[in-house]
């Protein structure tokens, strides 16, 4: 296994010099100027609208403006984080060889299982690196704009970049089978389809309709990312109660899912489960 | 001491597609074969299952004992693919350090130098893969196959992009890498270039070896040539073992001999024959 940090190197490098990074980190800085002024200007707008009108009895106009703007935050780094996955592991296999970067790699004593896990490392390193730093940027903003810390920090940081790991996982897989065209195109469209399953359920909650509610459940685990950022968004705002709660599923991004004890072990599972279909596709397939 | 690479009724199809049948090869330790078909024969096939990319559907083939495809089979060779890429952004000297690494090589810088000055690239070391030209590119990949001495190199199509000039590197090299005793399996549609440097040929037509041997066993002599004052006299049914005699007669005949020349079917004539309706 002496190959993988060279292989971890060559990926991280081909992502420096692919600009990759550079484009990530301007548009990644962009987003957190305009999440900062938008923040300031909500707080600013909720606290005008407290001092005019009688505030709603029972509901904590801080908290309810901190979670919705939090989660709102957390919808842009699993998008921004799965765009960066998605983009750093679409072409690992399929797509390199049709471009013949692969095969002078393959033929080395490498392995190619060495060389699947060593680029899915790189991936997983560098998306877990950038969603905790956004997320933990963007927590920071809400506090500077208005006074409100999620009631829970470590846990929906982690299940965020673990959900975007998922979707390295995804891509990398994808790629022993698609093009690199192809291969993004499906793994939006699986994005896509979470995210559906989320809005889905919350819907569900609603309208209290448990069919809707356990279809967006199953569609959740089946797809870990959306659960684990449902589960995630559920944590930032899980010591709120009464109307304050209320009115937090009532908005755009309440009536989340607790993933409950089993979500970790279950993801563990799911990705060893992908990455024994990838490395066996991987080893089976004629370059 | 085992072959530098030895298949054994090698197989592969793709699909309903025979690509490769029954094939039996052998490429010695320090000896140059030459791997000749028309398009669609299956060289590259076999020289991909030799590495490792691509898995054999019957058969077996080895590399210096291992079996191909093996992490033993992968240290004992290098490889040019007859499409390959390197990034772009890397420079000369660093596509090499990067396989330095992977192949395990300890050669170093001095390694380095001396691959790139055997390639004719000492003076674009640092220059990046995406300011070379095609040619360049392809020396780069002949250099990056050498890294770490391989016993047996694994070489498709490396003068498709070389002018004639970087052909005669190519063919130099070859004859450099025979002196240092390194086994190599040339796929190449070059017939002079193949006749030139291989010691040993064999020709592949629809997935099957058709025809195999050095360059002056597969050749049919052509009969003799002799020149005289008076032109050119021809002796079809001649031989190599008959030109003596012949001299001697047209000396005592009374004839002026200005040259002699024993004539044999040339390589492309072997190839054109073997291969049959396939060449076209």
């Amino acid at each position: 296994m002496n190959a993988v940090p060279v292989i971890i190197g060559y990926a991280l490098h081909e992502s420096l010099r692919r600009r990759v990074f550079l484009i990530v980190l301007v548009l990644t800085a962009a987003f957190l100027a305009l999440y900062a002024l938008g923040s300031w200007y909500a707080f600013d707008s909720v606290e005008e609208f407290a001092e005019e009108a009688p505030p709603l009895a029972g509901v904590d106009e801080e908290t309810l403006t901190g979670a919705t703007l939090l989660g709102l935050a957390m919808f842009a780094t699993l998008f921004l984080g799965s765009v960066l996955a998605v983009f750093l592991t679409l072409a690992v296999v399929r797509g390199d060889a049709e471009r013949g970067l692969l095969q002078p790699l393959v033929v080395r004593p490498v392995g190619r299982a060495a060389l699947l896990l060593s680029r899915f490392a790189a991936a997983a390193a560098v998306c877990t690196l950038y969603v905790l730093s956004v997320f933990a940027a963007t927590a920071a903003i809400t506090y500077w704009a208005g006074g409100w810390w999620p009631d829970r920090f470590v846990v929906p940081g982690v299940e965020l970049a673990a959900g975007v790991v998922v979707i390295a996982a995804f891509s990398l897989l994808g790629s022993v089978f698609l093009s690199a065209t192809a291969n993004g195109i499906a793994i939006f469209m699986t994005f896509g389809a979470g995210l559906v399953a989320g809005l889905l359920g919350q819907i569900g909650e609603v309208l209290r309709s448990e069919t809707l509610t356990d279809i967006a459940r199953a569609a959740s685990w089946a797809l870990p990312f959306e659960a684990l950022y449902q589960d995630g968004l559920n944590a930032i705002s899980s010591e709120s109660f009464g109307l304050t709660s209320e009115a937090l599923e009532l908005g755009p991004f309440g009536g989340a899912q607790a993933g409950g004890p089993w979500l970790g072990p279950w993801t563990l599972a799911y990705l060893a489960a992908v990455a024994v279909v990838a490395l066996v596709a991987f080893n089976r397939r004629d370059l | 001491m085992p072959a530098a690479l030895a298949t054994r009724r090698l197989g592969k199809r793709y699909g309903g597609i025979e690509a490769l049948a029954e094939v039996d090869l052998t490429v010695d330790e320090g000896e140059l074969v030459g791997l000749l078909g028309p398009n669609g024969a299956g060289k590259s096939t076999l020289v991909k299952i030799a590495v490792g990319l691509v898995r054999p559907t019957a058969g077996s083939a080895e590399v210096c004992g291992a079996p191909a495809g093996s992490r033993e089979a992968r240290a004992s060779h290098g490889y040019l693919a007859e499409l390959f890429r390197f990034p772009g952004w890397y420079s000369a000297d660093e596509v090499l350090a990067l396989h330095q690494r992977l192949a395990r090589s300890t050669g170093g810088e001095s390694e380095r130098a001396e691959l790139l000055d055997l390639v004719g690239l000492s003076e674009a070391r640092g220059r990046r893969v995406d300011a070379m030209s095609k040619g360049m590119q392809q020396r780069l990949g002949i250099a990056q196959a050498l890294v770490g001495r391989p016993p047996l190199l694994l070489l498709d199509e490396p003068t498709s992009a070389l002018d004639p000039a970087g052909r005669r590197t190519v063919r130099a090299l070859l004859e450099e890498l025979r002196r240092r005793g390194t086994s190599v399996l040339l796929n190449s549609h070059l017939l002079s270039e193949v006749e030139l440097v291989c010691d040993r040929v064999v020709i592949l037509s629809r997935g099957r070896v058709v025809a195999a041997g050095s360059p002056a066993e597969l050749a049919r002599p052509r009969g003799v040539e002799v020149d005289v004052d008076g032109g050119t006299r021809r002796f079809p049914d001649a031989g190599r073992d008959d030109a003596p005699r012949l001299v001697a007669d047209l000396v005592a005949q009374g004839e002026q001999i200005y040259g002699v020349r024993v004539l044999s079917t040339t390589l492309e004539e072997i190839y054109l024959s073997a291969v049959g309706e396939d060449s076209a």
